[in-house]
């Protein structure tokens, strides 16, 4: 256990420098230059002005020298200064947005996990009712819809034609309730899913049949059997739900002005913003990958069927 | 269901020119931000352009991306997992490790990467989602011809003196095709979805050409003063994305009943 874990924690560098290469490299060979600015109207900076700027911020040196500095750089957490808002650093934004994102990301997991779980547990309990079609109905929506035209359809319903919630902005708790519920959605239908079809399978078991030959009862039969053996699996949906949570924040953020770092990675994207641009992946990345190995871990703790 | 409205979203989009009430550049700066009415059925936008025309050839994007980019995807991830699971050995150490790195890198993050660097326009889309698209489809082969190619009736083959060129194209793909089938009918949805997220924030499909998550992107944020600008475009791509889930849903269980 303790040795696979640290195989995949070596496994993490690796990856982590590839995707900085592969970063690095897309955003090298973008057509275009921050410091020569092609919009119409904007004043042409002179070659010997461009040459300043270029060794100032270090883009004169070859590439493989930049990456190096890069890496060597951001390793200390240090992405450099953002080319759009000048004066401030990356990590300084990144510590400032990141938190929001993080905090609306838990939300809408949290309420994916439990939403979906009670989705998938009635969908299973009550099969080929009412109940169960209402399940799937939600789960298929929240798959197949995108988020940010969930987020349209959220505002349409809820503040356009009943003005219960806020269209947007991040001051109070009311603004939380529609970004956590779009972003929540589409994954709290994969869970229910999930759920339901795992449970389908763990409720025709025989040692199921056996609880309750001996007189249990229903709830404790499944609550204590059923459950825990068929939330084994929707562990495994965790990893892939993180970065769908994760992405999908930049929509819902932009949608609803919630000033987190995906909001922020759409706004860099559009100015050519380099370090900007890098840092975020990075760290997104980062996080990723080290959820994915909280979660393959964590199955091994759900399940000691399991051996690494 | 899915089937028949995707029918009739291909023959949108085939005869667009015709359907269309208006060309969709057709600008009336007198009209401007009009709300549904007669003359123009879902109502005008900022420029004064028919939005019912826009979303018309909207369609068309929509469709060919979508059908488009899964030719590009199959195209590159078939052959991959092909040589990368007949060969194995080092080859396949290779492309597997290759094939690790890009599935960790989150998808759509890739796709907004590469069209920043590429720039936006439907080319690009198809390059973007093309680059990042095949790892799916490259892994699945590769899983279908391991356990293909210890069959019997391909040593036999072999035996009858083929090449791994008619081995690969003869015998292994006819028989990986079932769930190549269903994963691409999985993927319309996804590279339309893809389409519609890149033009959203801007960096897919260029304006004039009217794609449906442009429409929807662009006037957003006027939401709460002209809802028919923003209402009728995610309407249209709700309903394509539902359609093409259930399609693909039927096309699983009519091919393979065992997988679900």
């Amino acid at each position: 256990m303790v040795t696979y874990a640290l195989q995949r924690l070596f496994w993490l560098v690796p990856t982590l420098l590839a995707m900085a290469l592969v970063t690095f490299l897309v955003m090298h060979a973008t057509p275009g230059s921050p410091l020569d600015p092609v919009a119409e109207g904007a004043n042409p900076l002179s070659p010997e002005a461009q040459q300043n700027l270029a060794k100032a911020y270090g883009l004169d040196k070859p590439l493989h020298e930049q990456f190096v500095i890069f890496v060597a750089k951001a390793v200390r957490g240090d992405f450099g200064n953002s080319f759009v808002y000048k004066t401030r650093t990356v990590s300084e934004i990144l510590l400032e947005t990141f938190p929001v994102s993080l905090f609306l990301g838990s939300m809408a997991l949290a309420l994916a996990i439990l939403g979906g779980l009670a989705l998938g547990i009635l969908a299973a309990v009550y099969q080929n009712r009412s109940w169960d079609y209402v399940s799937v109905g939600l789960a298929t929506l929240g798959v197949s819809i995108p988020n940010f035209i969930l987020a349209v359809f959220l505002i349409v319903l809820f503040s356009l034609l009943l003005p219960l919630f806020p269209t947007g902005g991040w001051d109070q708790p009311r603004d939380w309730v529609l970004p956590t519920v779009t972003l929540a959605l589409g994954p709290m239908g994969i869970i229910a899913r999930f759920t339901r079809s795992s449970m389908v399978e763990v409720i025709r078991s025989d040692y199921i049949l056996t609880a309750r030959a001996k007189g249990l009862g229903e709830r404790l039969v499944i609550f204590k059997h059923v459950l825990k053996n068929a939330c084994i699996p929707v562990v495994t949906l965790l990893g892939p739900m993180f970065a769908a949570v994760g992405t999908g924040s930049f929509f819902v953020e932009s949608i609803f002005r919630v000033p987190g770092l995906g909001r922020f990675f759409v706004l860099s994207m559009t100015g050519r913003d380099y370090p900007m641009i890098m840092g975020v992946i990075l760290i997104y990345g980062a996080f990723l990958a080290a959820m994915n190995l909280v979660v393959d871990l964590l199955y091994g703790a759900f399940d000691p069927r399991i051996r690494y | 269901m899915g089937g028949s409205v995707i029918i009739l979203l291909c023959l949108v989009a085939l005869f667009a020119g015709v359907l269309a009430p208006y060309p969709y550049t057709k600008s009336n700066f007198s009209r401007t931000y009009e709300f549904p009415s007669g003359e123009f059925p879902l109502g005008t936008d900022q420029l004064g352009r028919d939005v019912l025309s826009r979303m018309i050839y909207g369609a068309r994007v929509s469709m060919l991306v979508g059908l488009g980019a899964q030719v590009i995807v199959l195209l590159i991830g078939v052959p991959i997992g092909l040589v990368s699971g007949y060969f194995g050995g080092r080859v396949d150490l290779f492309l597997t490790r290759f094939i690790d790195v890009m599935y960790a890198f989150p998808r759509l993050l890739f796709v907004i990467l590469v069209m920043s660097a590429l720039g936006a326009g439907l080319t690009n889309i198809f390059i973007a989602i093309g680059l990042t698209g095949w790892v799916g489809i490259a892994r699945q082969t590769r899983a279908q011809v391991l356990s293909l190619k210890e069959k019997e009736y391909v040593e036999g083959a072999r035996a009858l003196g083929a090449g791994w060129f008619r081995l690969m194209t003869r015998h292994l793909f006819p028989n990986a095709l079932t769930p190549i089938i269903v994963s691409a009918s999985f993927g319309i949805p996804e590279a339309i979805f893809t389409e519609a997220a890149l033009s959203f924030i801007g960096v897919g499909i260029n304006p004039p050409t009217p794609s449906w998550g442009q429409m929807v992107g662009e006037n957003q944020q006027f939401l709460r003063s002209y809802w028919h600008l923003c209402v009728f475009p995610s309407i249209a791509i709700a309903v394509t994305m539902l359609s093409f889930t259930f399609f693909g849903d039927g096309v699983r269980d009519a091919l393979d009943p065992k997988m679900k």
